[in-house]
């Protein structure tokens, strides 16, 4: 994930920031290394959401359908998720 | 112009009857010399309800400075004043008040730093704020102190500058010495300098924060943007003096040259020691040498552009610096001035002055040695040695 950031003339003088920036500072930025998730041997034991310490990782429910999914926006490329997964499904790829 | 009268007033009576004019809303200071006088008038013009401000005696430089801070990112029009070891002890909130591009206004009373202790003159204390990214101005004189922090709000307040300004003015030599001072109307001033409330500031209606943690992608982003803001902002100084100018008769320049024109030395100089020089260049002159000067006005930005006109034809060039840069090859303001000249591909030989620490008296005598050498060095072309340390034993 690499975000177009602004221009330093297009940030506001004196380095304020808003209410709710949370929401628009993606912290995700710092990351080196990106979990990926192999999806057909991930068993969906959500070990690795409860270890993610931001915490950015999700279940995604669609119908009977569910799937780990992670938060790019915010997930800072720690790698306990990888380091913790009993499948050892997930890899931790250089960006 | 009208005729105005003047008052007798020292250097620091003088910021103070300033500041008062200015109608500041926020006063945090603690007491230094040479500096004190300033606040003490401030303070009994508070108690006697001339000046409507909160005066705040904190207990340190460190907590005056941040309480201009914060006082500013409210919004309130914000004085404070120091000296050596108290300028010393603002250090860090300097940089912190620059890069949140606050308007606050200082007073400096240069001073020397300890060890060992001395109340004196020199530009110790200045000097290791070069590099905070704060807009400093130097005068010469009482009058010129009052001109400059008039100068230095309407400087601060503009919303294409939004700086901090520190205006230096030397320690006893200009804050204890009274002169007659040409005051500005109290209407003149307001109408000059009116304070206006800026958009980004503490406001609990419109919430913001002010220099929270700054990622990597940020911070060089944000000190950019305020380096930018302090080397931009050279044109708006010149703006406003011109403009001040207009309504006072007196304008300043970056740089003051005197008899520059023909010259063939010239000898640059910063703060109260160039009356000096310009005095003994005045009889020198007399004697048909052609010799000349220039007093530095504006040390941060540096007003490069400005000064290599003037030196493009001088066959030697000498740079006075008021404190010693232990280690580096050669003095502050030196440094400078030989880096604009080389980057100009102007190859005059320079020579460094280091002079008048700790209150010594510089006299039109030491003035005339260093014309001697810088003279010596015309006819050569070459500058042997590049650094001489004028009155020192030994």
């Amino acid at each position: 994930m690499k975000r177009e950031l602004p221009r330093w003339d297009e940030m506001e003088q004196g380095f304020v920031t808003r209410t709710l920036t949370e929401m628009v500072n993606k912290t995700g930025t710092w990351r080196t290394f990106k979990p990926v998730i192999n999806h057909s041997r991930c068993t969906k034991c959500r070990w690795c959401i409860i270890y993610c310490p931001e915490p950015c990782i999700h279940m995604e429910v669609s119908g009977s359908d569910e799937k780990i999914m992670i938060d790019y926006d915010f997930c800072k490329g720690c790698g306990i998720c990888a380091e913790e997964c009993p499948v050892k499904c997930i890899d931790m790829v250089e960006e | 112009m009208k005729t105005v009268e003047p008052i007798l007033l020292s250097g620091n009576l003088a910021a103070a009857y300033a500041i008062k004019q200015l109608d500041v809303d926020v006063v945090a200071a603690y007491p230094i010399t040479p500096q004190t006088t300033i606040i003490e008038k401030i303070s009994e013009y508070v108690a006697d309800g001339e000046l409507d401000a909160n005066f705040m005696l904190v207990e340190s430089e460190h907590s005056a400075i941040s309480s201009c801070l914060s006082a500013a990112s409210a919004g309130a029009r914000v004085f404070t004043s120091t000296s050596s070891q108290g300028l010393l002890l603002m250090h860090e909130i300097l940089f912190i008040t620059s890069a949140l591009r606050l308007p606050v206004v200082m007073a400096v009373a240069n001073r020397s730093v300890s060890a060992p202790i001395n109340i004196w003159c020199d530009h110790g204390d200045i000097m290791p704020q070069r590099d905070v990214g704060w807009i400093q101005l130097f005068a010469e004189s009482a009058q010129e102190a009052y001109d400059k922090l008039i100068q230095a709000y309407r400087i601060s307040e503009d919303p294409r500058v939004r700086l901090p300004v520190m205006v230096n003015a030397d320690g006893i030599i200009l804050s204890h010495t009274y002169e007659p001072v040409f005051p500005l109307e109290d209407s003149e001033v307001a109408s000059f300098a009116p304070w206006k409330l800026y958009p980004l500031r503490l406001d609990p209606e419109n919430p913001l924060t002010m220099g929270a943690f700054g990622y990597p992608e940020y911070y060089f982003e944000t000190r950019y943007q305020s380096a930018k803001a302090l080397e931009d902002s050279i044109g708006i100084i010149s703006e406003v003096d011109e403009k001040f100018g207009e309504i006072s008769g007196r304008k300043y320049g970056a740089v003051s040259p005197f008899r520059c024109e023909d010259a063939d030395v010239i000898l640059i100089s910063m703060g109260s020691i160039s009356e000096t020089i310009r005095a003994t260049v005045r009889k020198l002159r007399e004697k048909g040498e052609k010799v000349g000067m220039m007093s530095l006005k504006l040390f941060r930005p540096f007003p490069f552009k400005e000064m290599m006109g003037l030196v493009k034809d001088a066959k030697a060039v000498g740079v006075v610096d008021r404190a010693l840069s232990p280690g580096a090859i050669v003095g502050p303001v030196f440094n400078d001035i030989t880096s604009a000249l080389y980057l100009s591909k102007m190859s005059v030989p320079c020579v460094n002055f280091f002079t008048g620490l700790g209150g010594r008296d510089v006299r039109m005598a030491d003035v005339r040695d260093m014309f001697e050498k810088l003279k010596e060095v015309a006819k050569t072309g070459v500058a042997k040695e590049h650094r001489f340390y004028v009155g020192l034993r030994g």
